[in-house]
């Protein structure tokens, strides 16, 4: 599995420059093109009242809520070793991690005001 | 009989095997399957892909959304090809061409319309020949990809282009075909159905169907956002209303046992899973009791075949 699938089509290809059989030698590549451009309400995270169950990281269709290995201290001294945050470049902001939140720590914000 | 391969969102495996950025709806609850099947299956698989949304979204030339070696074939035909490839790889084992040991699932991807209607003697006959194929198909009820056409898998009322609602059709005239007993009637080592709000039961699920030997057939639930007329956010509450209202039991046949893996003590009324989708908007009250005695009547066999009460009675 090759981890750096960076391939960027070019402008003007030409079919004499495309694969034998066009097949697609660049597995993953869908990730050169980003989808948080269909978004018109982003997902904003609040990190005090999140209390890090991953149902949003499960739900997200889009694999856009990312796991990190961060530590986070709230104000009220509750320590934890994850953190949730949105990936913006392919978060397509259907809303469903807000909708399934237990404490409702996301909230969906209009991307114009 | 009940092993457990994942027991809560801890187990859950964390690489993302399903590249971001596929064009997949918005709340499109098929994406999110398939991010989870490829999570199940790992990195030794091969993928035959009927046509449908999931083929048409993920592969956008010259993008493509998948990590595994993928196949795309027609409508009908996924099965058999899928039949193909297993006999191939068989034969390339025993030619000493790939090491013997190694262990390669081959998982069939396909919608309803590729299942119910057009895939259907393919997908028999796969199962006749006991190929050791996984078909996992997500079920949109009804052909989402070409502009909600009806399918096998349209439920009873149900809005679509072609079963339209008016004053002389009342939305589709017909109940779902019950594909998981045809399914189950070749008499196949694993059948289940599955649903996205219990995804650690669905990736059970498709591990355990991974791991027996033989043809085993999983049925995933997929709302589709904009054929069921359903807001973008409301995908997994819509999946879960099915569950909770018995319109969806998520059971699993085991060498011809029966089990409900998701049982409802006290169950809902299906109007509050009628009422979150548009396709339904339509339906008088009397339409919705009459709905409503078409699943007590379902309930009635699944308790039946459990040989208890899984399911129970309308509460609210």
């Amino acid at each position: 599995m090759a981890k750096s699938s960076r391939y960027v089509p070019p402008p003007s290809t030409g079919w004499r420059k495309l694969p034998i059989g066009a097949v697609i030698p660049w597995p993953g590549n869908s990730e050169e093109y980003k989808t948080g451009s269909w978004r018109t309400l982003r997902p904003v995270i609040d990190q005090e009242r999140c209390i890090r169950c991953a149902i949003c990281w499960m739900y997200c269709p889009d694999a856009a809520i990312i796991e990190l290995k961060q530590e986070y201290t709230t104000k009220a001294g509750r320590k934890y070793d994850k953190t949730y945050v949105v990936n913006y470049d392919y978060c397509k902001g259907c809303g469903i991690c807000a909708n399934e939140c237990p404490v409702k720590a996301i909230k969906m914000e209009p991307e114009v005001k | 009989m009940t092993n457990q391969y994942y027991r809560s969102i801890a187990d859950l495996p964390r690489e993302e095997l399903f590249a971001r950025g596929h064009r997949m709806c918005q709340g499109c609850a098929a994406a999110l399957i398939m991010r989870w099947l490829t999570k199940a299956i790992g990195k030794d698989a091969i993928i035959v892909n009927a046509t449908g949304c999931v083929e048409v979204t993920t592969t956008v030339y010259p993008y493509t959304a998948w990590k595994h070696p993928w196949i795309h074939v027609a409508f009908e035909n996924a099965a058999a090809v899928a039949s193909g490839v297993e006999t191939a790889i068989k034969m390339l084992k025993k030619k000493g061409r790939i090491p013997k040991d190694k262990d390669i699932k081959i998982v069939v991807v396909a919608g309803d319309g590729g299942t119910y209607d057009i895939g259907l003697q393919a997908l028999s006959g796969m199962l006749e020949r006991y190929h050791d194929v996984m078909y996992v198909l997500y079920d949109n009820e009804a052909y989402m990809n070409t502009g909600i056409q009806r399918s096998g898998g349209t439920p009873l009322y149900a809005w679509t282009t072609t079963t339209p609602a008016g004053t002389v059709w009342r939305g589709e005239r017909r109940p779902k075909k019950p594909i998981t007993d045809i399914v189950a009637a070749h008499r196949i080592p694993y059948v289940a159905t599955a649903n996205p709000a219990y995804i650690v039961d669905m990736m059970n699920k498709f591990k355990k169907g991974l791991e027996i030997e033989g043809p085993t057939f999983i049925h995933v639930f997929s709302p589709c956002t904009p054929g069921w007329r359903i807001d973008t956010a409301k995908t997994i509450e819509v999946s879960r209303l099915a569950v909770l209202t018995a319109v969806w039991v998520n059971y699993e046949i085991e060498n011809g046992e029966f089990r409900v893996t998701s049982p409802v003590p006290r169950r809902k009324h299906v109007r509050h899973y009628l009422k979150l989708q548009g396709r339904f908007r339509h339906m008088t009250e009397q339409e919705i009791e009459e709905f409503q005695k078409y699943i007590d009547k379902e309930v009635e066999r699944i308790n039946k075949l459990a040989g208890k009460e899984v399911i129970g009675p309308v509460v609210e």
